[in-house]
Order: structure tokens, then C-alpha cells, then sequence
């Protein structure tokens, strides 16, 4: 990596597509640069005054033509910049809807805490095949973060109180930095980390290695200790929805909207229940547990939930991201 | 400097500056053009002071182990920015050479309302002492941004007192800007039409609406972000019950318009200068002068580009991205006629030409970097880091305060009745355009690698660039103190001015006497032709108007 290269490392497959683009926006904004400093250029050294005392010269007060022409061809320009830019970010910010590989990445200053379903846990690193959908789902346990890995051409704020994903397939194996991109006090520059891409085959091999019980296992027992289990498994007497087959399936509510049972649905149902309550069901049934469980927990919680729906049927292009409406 | 100017010189005539020289005379002036002198000390004071903490994150930035330790950087970069933007930035033209400069373009014997522009100077005074306290007393580590739930909940440094200071400051910027709408509404002199007005004043009116709507957002985001602070009010912090993103939407509903406080004004100095020394009538009078409305409006509807990655829906964040395409189209318009007006005209070379050459080359790559940013995709991956960082100091650094300094240069003798150096002034004029860009276009590259904005510390593989732009800091700093000392010198000792030593058009240098009289014309001028009438063909005379 010579330190004059204009590219940074391409490890995901978005790299390449953002560096193409990049490419273009390089293309046009030199040659706009160029043709302006042409002109300039031109202009001062032709039309240089030859004496100090020469006449003023005839004045030129504007032409339409020309200003339509500078106005609208740049605006043409711009709407392919628009357009693909749109695109590739409705693309890089919207996983795809199975297959998914979901990796668990908390927050706190100043450093990364990155689960696996599988259970294993890292501080500042993170582990990710290629050639796989990987998922990630960010909280934050304080401030403002922001999980950026510039060889993937990547980033999301981390905001606490809210889950923020994005995902990437990675593509070549190697180390590559994790930064912390949005300011978040004293060692905010320290807080960065590696991540290790991995042949499908090696991965698979480090996942085998140590492990303290699944997320899934991890969250089991969470709900269990904070008694989810009596309403929401076993409960007859219809005080509360079921959680068999809720994770990924829509979810009707009594205002009549309906809503996807995301992460993010379900960390505000459990933290604020009464804040979108399922058709049919009563509020202030279920206690509020904001303040109660960490983003840790949560996320095992989650991990647990995410077990009671069985895979989903998996149709022939289900790793493709889903495309967004209006996104040209 | 609250004492007198030197200007010991015998003079005939009575003018601003020789009227009077007590200490009140200045403190208690409500004379438009002793304000704008006031104004113009303490800016350049505060300048230098937010140009010191540079300097200290630049020595900060040569090895990747930093010198400092985290906290003092993390302060340095929060005093650098919240100095210059609310304390240098935008007051910087406005209150300086708009202030001085936009009565006597329009023919007015002051701004409408004198007292309430004395007022505006004491509340950017108190603004700055209250922030400098904050200094002083051990800074504030939050970002010149604020956001919110660090600055509200975790930080343990003087955000209060710091926000007090811009808050306050903000009322000055206010009034200013009522001041220019007032004053460019109700005072022109017979026959200013608005179709006449110079384009310095349509920049300076577009930057007053801003500062008058904008401004009183940011104070509201500051008051709200004391109640979160003191009281725990529990709205911008999620864990009682706020919205981080929504400190965010605050902040920019005003800080992105507040970019263009800071940029029209140097538009509206570059339209004059290039006029002047091209000899000729601005091209496409009309669309510099709209474009310039045209900025100020769209400019209040781009604010969420600066939440692309922060969790805003994505369907905001394609609309933001588009309104963000459509505000670079009157800044293009601009840097066009600005080039075509060169067209067959009879050019040279004097210093304000020599910056707004400057200005032309940086604020086009500025602006056109501006729109990698507004593409969404690429703002994902550069976002947060130094391409940002490199791209608003080429806006704002080699745009405004070349603009600045080529303002300076220009009205220089109207305001101080002397000629400045010019070799001086040329080889400065150069020394800062070499220096500047060593500084920021590795940071560009610097960006695109992935090199994180506020870092004390960097990863090893930067720091060649790093280097690379400390050194140009260095030849950036020699080139704003030489200004400095043969500005000072010239007061002093420059060879007297001719009223019009540029030949140029305009009510200040063609009916104005130099240095101006306190009411600035012995004569109620009269206008009776266009702006920049430099072939001098249209006299017709149109007195309709009062």
C-alpha cells in the first residue's frame, strides 16, 4: 500500500463500486477544475492590460444562451451523480432480508465489542468470512460512535438508544483497520480495532474454537431470569402475543399500522413495551425494562428471539439486497 | 488599540478617522466605519488566537504518537473551530467590510440603525470574552459541532460557559444582518435601484436573511442543550428519554446555512474585484445577483447532508442529497460569470486580482469536492474523515479569507487613506496560495484512505501527509503574519491615497472622499447609471426614483 495511492485497500465488493463511482466524480470534478482554470488562465494572460492608460473596454452584459447552458449541463451531470450515488447507498445500507451472517457490535468508550451468534466474543476485533452477507447490528452503550472500516468503504453511526445496521460481503482475506469515525471524548483515536477476513473454510475453523454458550443460549437464560418465558412461550390466558414465528414477519398493531419485527422493533418493545403494542393486546401489561438490561444483554435477548422463528423459506435470489422503492 | 489610530499626518479636510481621537470617541462611535474598525481588530485578534490552536494540532499531527496528550488535542481542534466559525467566520466580511462599506454603496449617510450597530459589537465582544473565559479556565472538548448526548451528559468540560459565549455572539450576527435589510430596503440614494445595487450589497442581503432566520435556531439548539446539561431535561439524551439526531437536525438547520454567512460575503468581494481590474461590467449582472438569494434559500434545505450515516431514513437522506446537488448550480453560475466577465476585458494584476485568482481556483475544487459529498455513497466512506476536513477549509479558508484578504487589499486605501506595499503584498499574496494548498490537498488523499477527522493519534501508513500539511501550515502562517506587519506599516507610513487609486466604479471610491467624512459624502450622491459601468456607455439618466 504505497502511502501515495490515491485507493485504500478494496476488501468488500462494495469497494469497488464506491471506488468507481469515486472514479467518476474524479473524472468530472478534474475536468471541470481544468476547464475553469483554462479559461482563467486564458482570459488573464489574452486580455492582460497592455498600458496602464488603455481604454476601458466594450461592455457585455450576459448572454441567456450561455447561462441556460451552464446551469443545465451541469444539473445533468449531477443527476447521474445523484442516481448512482443514491443507488449504491440504498444498496450498502439495506441488508438482505435472509442469509445473513449477524454480527453483534457494541459501543462504549473507548472501545468494540463484537458478538457472534455463535457465542464467541472479541474486544477491537472482528472476524468475518468472505464471500458471505454479513450483517451488522450497532448499539452503543453511551455516545455517539461510529463503526467505519475504510477497506470497505463503510461506515454507521453508532447511536445510543437506537440499533443501526449495515452490511458488506467481504472479499479479500487480510487485516484491515476498524476506526471510530464520529468524535466521542478523550481516547475517541484509540478506540479502532482490526478486522480479520477469512476464507469460508478458516472461519468456520476459528468459529469452532472456544465459546462460553451461543448468544442464542446466552439470551435463553436471560429471558428466563427476567421471566419473559411465563407470557410470552407459555401463557394461555392471551395477556400477551406469542414470540413463536413474531422475528421477521410483520407485525400488526392496534393502531392498525404494521410493522417488520426487526432488531430494532424488538429492543423497543422489550425497553418500551407500550410504544407499539400488537392488535389486540392490552398496555401496561408487560413491565418497561429501559434501565434494566444492558445493550449486551439485549442483544443475546434477541438472539434468543430471533431462534423461535424457524429459517426462513429461502427463494432462489434471497441474498440479494432487497431493492429500494424510488432509489433512481 | 481601544487608544487612538496613527494617522498624525496634517490633514485638511476633516474625515472619520481625524475627527475625533479620544477613546470615546471610538468605544462609543456609533459611525459605521469606526465600528467596522473595531470589529476589524478584534476578528483579526480572534483569528490569531483560533490560528494558535492550529498550529497546535498541526505540531500535534507530525508523528502519529502526537505530541500533546489526548484531552489538550481534543480541546485544541474544539477551541480552533468554535474561534474561527462563530468568532472569526461570520462576522469576518460582514462586519468588517460589509459594515464599512455597505451605506456608502448605496449612498447612505450610515446604517438605519447606528446604535444597535454599536450594540452588535459589544455583544460579539461579550460573546468572545465569555468563550475565551471557557478558554482559559481549561477549554471544552466537544467538537466546535456539540453533539449532543457527549456534550450534554458525558463531557466534563465548559460547554455552558462556551455556549453562553456563542449564544450571545449570535445576537450580534442577528442584528447585523437587520441592520443591512433595513438599512439596503429603506436608504438608497436617488436612483440606487435594486437592478443597480453593486453585487457586494446583493451578497451582503442574502447573507443578512440567513443570520436573521437562521441564527435564532442555533441559540435555541444551545439553550436546549443547557437544559439537557443542568436539568437532564431529556431531550436529546436517549437515556432519559431524547433524541440524539435530533441535536443534530438543530444544529445544522442552522450551521449549514451558516456556511453560507460565511462564503456569500466572499462571493460579493470577488464579483467587485473582478469587475474592477477586468474593466468590466460583471457578465450576467442578473444571475450573480439572484444566485445569490437563490444560495441563502436553498442553502436552509440541505442541512441533513450531514446525516447521511447518522441513522436519518433514507428516504430524507435522498431528498437532502438532491436539494444538495441543486444549491451547487448558483455557486457554478457564480465562478462562470466571474470567468466570463475576463472575456475582452483589460486585466491586471494588483493584489485583490492576484486573491481572487485564489479564490476562483480553491473554491471550485471546494465546491466541486462538495458534491463527492453530496453523493451519497462516497459520503458513507468519507464522512467524518479529513476529505471533509480538506473540503470546507478550501470552501471556507481558500475561499472566504482569500476573499478576505483580497478585500482588505481592495478597500484598503478607502479605509485607511493609504496605499499598501504591493511587492509585499504580491509575494504574501503567493506565499499564502502555495501554502494552503500544501496543507489541504493531502488531506484529501489523506481522506480518501480512511484517516478519521478529531484524532489525536493516526495509524503509522498517514503520516507522511500529515507531514506534508503541517509543513504547508507553516508557509500558511508566514503568509498571514507578512499582511499583518505591512498593513500596520502602511497605516502609518504608506504614500498617501488618491480618492480612487483603482480607477474603479462605484459610490465609495467615485463620490466618497478618502478616508470618507463621518456621513460619508459632502453631497447627497445621485445615481444614474448601472453597476460596474466601466465603458462608461450608458449614461441615461433616470431620476424616477426616489
Amino acid at each position: 500500500m504505497g502511502v501515495f495511492s490515491i485507493f485504500p485497500a478494496r476488501a468488500s465488493t462494495a469497494a469497488g463500486e464506491v471506488d468507481a463511482l469515486y472514479a467518476f466524480l474524479l473524472v468530472v470534478g478534474v475536468g471541470m477544475t481544468a476547464l475553469i482554470f483554462f479559461f482563467v488562465f486564458l482570459f488573464a494572460v489574452k486580455y492582460r492590460r497592455k498600458s496602464p492608460d488603455e481604454a476601458a473596454p466594450k461592455a457585455i452584459h450576459g448572454s441567456l444562451p450561455l447561462e441556460i447552458t451552464w446551469s443545465v449541463a451541469p444539473f445533468l451531470v449531477m443527476l447521474v451523480m445523484f442516481a448512482w450515488g443514491t443507488k449504491l447507498y440504498f444498496q450498502n445500507y439495506t441488508p438482505p432480508l435472509h442469509d445473513t451472517f449477524d454480527i453483534y457490535v457494541t459501543g462504549k468508550q473507548w472501545m468494540w465489542k463484537v458478538q457472534y451468534p455463535t457465542g464467541q466474543r472479541e474486544i477491537n476485533e472482528m472476524h468475518v468470512p468472505t464471500g458471505r452477507p454479513i450483517k451488522l447490528i450497532l448499539a452503543s452503550e453511551d455516545v455517539i460512535h461510529s463503526f467505519y472500516i475504510p477497506a470497505f468503504r463503510l461506515k454507521h453511526d453508532v447511536v445510543p438508544g437506537s440499533y443501526q445496521t449495515y452490511w458488506f460481503e467481504a472479499k479479500e482475506p487480510g487485516r484491515y483497520h476498524i476506526f471510530c469515525a464520529e468524535y466521542c471524548g478523550t481516547n475517541h483515536s484509540d478506540m479502532g480495532g482490526w478486522v480479520t477476513v477469512m476464507t469460508p473454510n478458516d472461519f468456520e475453523n476459528w468459529l469452532a474454537g472456544g465459546t462460553g454458550g451461543s448468544m442464542r443460549d446466552q439470551g435463553e437464560k436471560l429471558f428466563q431470569q427476567y421471566g419473559c418465558v411465563t407470557c410470552h412461550v407459555t401463557d394461555r390466558e392471551g395477556r400477551c402475543p406469542s414470540l413463536l414465528n413474531v422475528f421477521g414477519h410483520p407485525v400488526v398493531l392496534d393502531d392498525g399500522r404494521t410493522v417488520l419485527a426487526d432488531e430494532a422493533y424488538v429492543r423497543e418493545s422489550i425497553l418500551n413495551p407500550n410504544a407499539k403494542v400488537v392488535k389486540g393486546y392490552k398496555h401496561d401489561i408487560m413491565p418497561v425494562f429501559q434501565g434494566q438490561i444492558g445493550e449486551d444483554g439485549l442483544l443475546q435477548l434477541i438472539a434468543y428471539i430471533k431462534s423461535l422463528s424457524p429459517p426462513m423459506p429461502r427463494s432462489g435470489k434471497a441474498a440479494a439486497p432487497a431493492p429500494a422503492k424510488g432509489s433512481k | 488599540m481601544s487608544t487612538t489610530l496613527p494617522f498624525a499626518q496634517t490633514e485638511t479636510r476633516s474625515n472619520y478617522l481625524n475627527v475625533d481621537y479620544g477613546w470615546k470617541s471610538w468605544l462609543f462611535t456609533t459611525d459605521h466605519k469606526r465600528i467596522a474598525l473595531l470589529y476589524l481588530f478584534s476578528i483579526t485578534a480572534f483569528f490569531f488566537v483560533g490560528g494558535a490552536f492550529a498550529v497546535g494540532m498541526r505540531l500535534n499531527l507530525l508523528t502519529p504518537e502526537g505530541l500533546f496528550a489526548h484531552d489538550t488535542y481534543n480541546k485544541l481542534f474544539t477551541m480552533h473551530g468554535i474561534i474561527m466559525v462563530f468568532f472569526f467566520l461570520v462576522p469576518s466580511i460582514p462586519a468588517t467590510l460589509g459594515n464599512f462599506l455597505v451605506p456608502i454603496m448605496i449612498g447612505a449617510r450610515d446604517l438605519a440603525f447606528p446604535r444597535i450597530n454599536l450594540l452588535s459589537w459589544y455583544l460579539y465582544i461579550i460573546g468572545g470574552v465569555i468563550a475565551l473565559t471557557a478558554v482559559v479556565q481549561g477549554g471544552v472538548d466537544t467538537g466546535w459541532t456539540f453533539y449532543a448526548p457527549f456534550s450534554s451528559t458525558y463531557s466534563n468540560t465548559h460547554v455552558i460557559l462556551t455556549a453562553i459565549g456563542v449564544f450571545v455572539s449570535g445576537f450580534s450576527s442577528i442584528l447585523t444582518g437587520l441592520n443591512f435589510i433595513v438599512t439596503i430596503h429603506t436608504m438608497r440614494a436617488p436612483g440606487m435601484t435594486w437592478g443597480r445595487l453593486p453585487l457586494f450589497v446583493w451578497g451582503h442581503y442574502a447573507t443578512s436573511l440567513i443570520q436573521v432566520l437562521g441564527t435564532p435556531v442555533i441559540a435555541i439548539t444551545l439553550v436546549l442543550l443547557g437544559l439537557e446539561r443542568i436539568l437532564h431535561a431529556g431531550i436529546f439524551d436517549p437515556a432519559v428519554g431524547g433524541d440524539p439526531v435530533l441535536f443534530q437536525h438543530l444544529f445544522w438547520f442552522y450551521s449549514h446555512p451558516a456556511v453560507y454567512i460565511m462564503i456569500l460575503p466572499g462571493m460579493a468581494v470577488i464579483s467587485e474585484i473582478i469587475a474592477c481590474f477586468s474593466r468590466k461590467s460583471i457578465f450576467g449582472y442578473t444571475f450573480v445577483a439572484i444566485s445569490s438569494i437563490a444560495i441563502a434559500v436553498l442553502g436552509f434545505l440541505v442541512w441533513g447532508h450531514h446525516l447521511f450515516v447518522a441513522g436519518q431514513s433514507m428516504y430524507a437522506s435522498m431528498v437532502f442529497s438532491f436539494l444538495s446537488f441543486l444549491v451547487a448550480i448558483p455557486s457554478a453560475i457564480k465562478v462562470f460569470n466571474w470567468t466570463a466577465t475576463m472575456y475582452k476585458g483589460s486585466v491586471s494584476y494588483e493584489t485583490p486580482m492576484l486573491y481572487a485568482f485564489g479564490f476562483i481556483g480553491l473554491f471550485t475544487i471546494g465546491g466541486l469536492t462538495g458534491l463527492f459529498l453530496a453523493t451519497m455513497a462516497i459520503d458513507v466512506h468519507v464522512t467524518d474523515t479529513y476529505f471533509v476536513i480538506a473540503h470546507f477549509h478550501y470552501v471556507m479558508v481558500g475561499g472566504m479569507v482569500m476573499a478576505y484578504l483580497g478585500g482588505i487589499h481592495f478597500w484598503f486605501p478607502k479605509i485607511s487613506g493609504r496605499m499598501y506595499p504591493e511587492g509585499w503584498a504580491k509575494f504574501a499574496a503567493l506565499i499564502v496560495f502555495v501554502g494552503f494548498n500544501l496543507t489541504f490537498f493531502p488531506q484529501f488523499i489523506l481522506g480518501y484512505q480512511g484517516m478519521p477527522r478529531r484524532y489525536a493519534h493516526y495509524p503509522p501508513e498517514f503520516q507522511v501527509l500529515n507531514v506534508m500539511s503541517t509543513a504547508g501550515a507553516s508557509i500558511l502562517a508566514v503568509g498571514y503574519l507578512i499582511p499583518m506587519i505591512y498593513l500596520a506599516w502602511a497605516w502609518r507610513n504608506g504614500p498617501k491615497a488618491p480618492q480612487n487609486p483603482w480607477n474603479a466604479k462605484g459610490l465609495e471610491w467615485e463620490q466618497s472622499p478618502t478616508p470618507p467624512p463621518t456621513f460619508n459624502f459632502d453631497h447627497q450622491p445621485v445615481v444614474t447609471e448601472p453597476a460596474y459601468n466601466y465603458s462608461g456607455e450608458e449614461q441615461e439618466v433616470e431620476l424616477g426614483r426616489q
